[in-house]
């Protein structure tokens, strides 16, 4: 035991590299927060365009753009994606943590178009029936009659979508972004512990993954009992 | 009010209406009857454009409703429609299923809004369930709130597709007692039912739509009591 916690400090204090963990975890943070903010508005673009541009023929232009978009970026793994973003489409700029948040901001967006398109269509096609028959147009019956409604089958898969993200961006470091697991894995080559650092990284991630579960059960039940059908 | 010439509509592979011309006169109130599937639904729902006709044309009020820069939502204002499954919005109380649209297109305040909602949920007795959800209401309450949604709007005519058919039989009465109050108010009313009784009693027109064609039209009267075709005669053997 005593050993242990002499390895501890060996590793984390006397080295002066703990410091790298918080700052790891706050660009974890920063990244996570930053793409799901990006993919939650270009889902909601998208899947509004196509809930609102189906049957409609001169849209159909836009539909394709939408589907090429959501093909294209679930196609391809979300490191090849960094990558690209990185070193060809913002080659000039070497904030890392920037180019990451809007790599993996466009590439959950592709995954929260189906998410809420999938919500959207769980609203009976009734409904915007009876807002078109009162005379409100496609957009205003979307906003006050279908979101609303969606809203309850969206939110939780948006929560898997976020704990998701959460631990797909510990492949951030391929770009020299430092975040939570490159913390780690730079402890452990420049200190030649492999088991603390990469041990207390996988802890970290766990109990946020776990915190997030609870929350998301949380707002799951609220929005249960909110439930008068 | 609204007359409708030659109008078709195909879906894939299905003939639903195949040229139907009729005239809506003010005032009038007609009931549509028919088998299943004749197209009776596909009418109904072309005269407001919820469906878009594959040919013909269909005014209201004077504009073509398929003409091409029409604003349809403006004229939707005027044109109420009930619906077999009420689809009431869940997720709002009956005073906000009602206030809804009259505030947002209409721009009627708030206050107005909900004393003309009230005075009309008064009328179809249901004063005191303004607070309610839809899911806490029955079927028959559904239908008469999901009426006054579309009378919030004054419209100049009511669209109903067989507003009794999803209720429950004790509930169908009070329903039609609201349909026949508005009738005897003057308001042009197309009634898609299977209600023959209703149909006799209140229609002063009835049109007989078999495989997507008027086959036969006239009073009551000549509905009911003389049918000419075959197919009318055979069609109310069976309903009657
Ligand atoms: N959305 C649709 N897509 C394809 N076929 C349809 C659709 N709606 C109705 N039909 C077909 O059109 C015909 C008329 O249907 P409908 O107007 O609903 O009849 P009714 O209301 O008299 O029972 C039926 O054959 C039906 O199957
Ligand atoms: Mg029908």
């Amino acid at each position: 035991m005593t050993a242990w916690l002499d390895k501890l400090n060996e590793t984390f204090i006397q080295s002066g590299y703990l410091k790298m963990i918080p700052e790891g975890l706050l660009n974890t943070i920063i990244i996570t927060a930053g793409a799901l903010l990006i993919g939650v508005v270009i889902g909601t673009l998208i899947a509004v365009t196509k809930y609102l541009s189906e049957g409609v023929r001169v849209l159909r232009p836009i539909r394709a753009i939408c589907n090429i978009y959501v093909t294209v970026i679930r196609g391809i793994p979300v490191v090849v994606q960094l990558l690209i973003f990185y070193f060809v489409i913002f080659a000039s700029s070497d904030n890392g943590v920037f180019v990451a948040t809007i790599t993996f901001g466009i590439n959950s967006g592709a995954y929260m178009a189906e998410i809420i398109r999938s919500g959207l269509n769980a609203v009976d096609a009734g409904q915007m029936e009876a807002g078109r028959s009162l005379g409100m147009s496609r957009l205003q019956t979307m906003r006050k009659i279908i979101l609303p409604q969606a809203i309850r089958y969206i939110i939780p898969a948006v929560g898997n979508e976020f704990i998701a993200l959460l631990k797909e961006t510990s492949v951030a470091g391929y770009v020299a972004v430092m975040d939570l697991t490159r913390a780690g894995n730079l402890i452990r080559n420049n200190t030649f512990d492999a088991v603390n650092p990469l041990l207390v990284v996988a802890l970290i991630y766990l109990v946020i993954v776990v915190a997030l579960a609870k929350l998301m059960k949380f707002i799951e039940r609220r929005l249960a009992t909110g439930d008068k059908r | 009010m609204i007359s409708v010439k030659n109008l078709q509509k195909k879906y894939k592979g299905v003939d639903a209406l195949r040229g139907i011309d009729v005239e809506i006169n003010r005032g009038d109130v007609v009931c549509v009857i028919g088998p299943s599937g004749s197209g009776k639904s596909t009418f109904l729902r072309c005269l407001n454009l919820l469906e878009v006709p594959s040919g013909g044309s269909i005014f209201f009020e004077g504009a073509e409703l398929t003409g091409k820069k029409v604003d349809l939502d403006k004229h939707r204002q005027k044109m109420g429609m009930v619906f077999q499954q009420f689809n009431l919005f869940p997720h709002m109380t009956v005073m906000q299923n009602l206030t809804c649209a009259p505030m947002m297109l209409k721009k009627v305040p708030r206050e107005q809004a909900e004393k003309k909602a009230m005075e009309l949920l008064g009328r179809v007795g249901l004063s005191d369930r303004a607070g309610a959800y839809p899911a806490q209401l029955s079927g028959g309450q559904k239908q008469r709130v999901a009426i006054v949604r579309s009378l919030c709007m004054e419209p100049d005519v009511m669209l109903f597709d067989e507003p009794t058919s999803a209720l429950d039989p004790e509930m169908v009465g009070e329903v039609l007692d609201v349909m026949k109050k508005l009738a005897a108010e003057g308001m042009t009313m197309v009634v898609v039912t299977h209600e023959m009784g209703f149909a006799r009693e209140v229609a002063n027109r009835v049109l007989f739509i078999d495989e997507g064609k008027i086959i036969e039209q006239g009073t009551p009267e000549q509905i009911f009591e003389n049918p000419q075709s075959e197919r009318l005669k055979s069609f109310l053997a069976k309903v009657l």
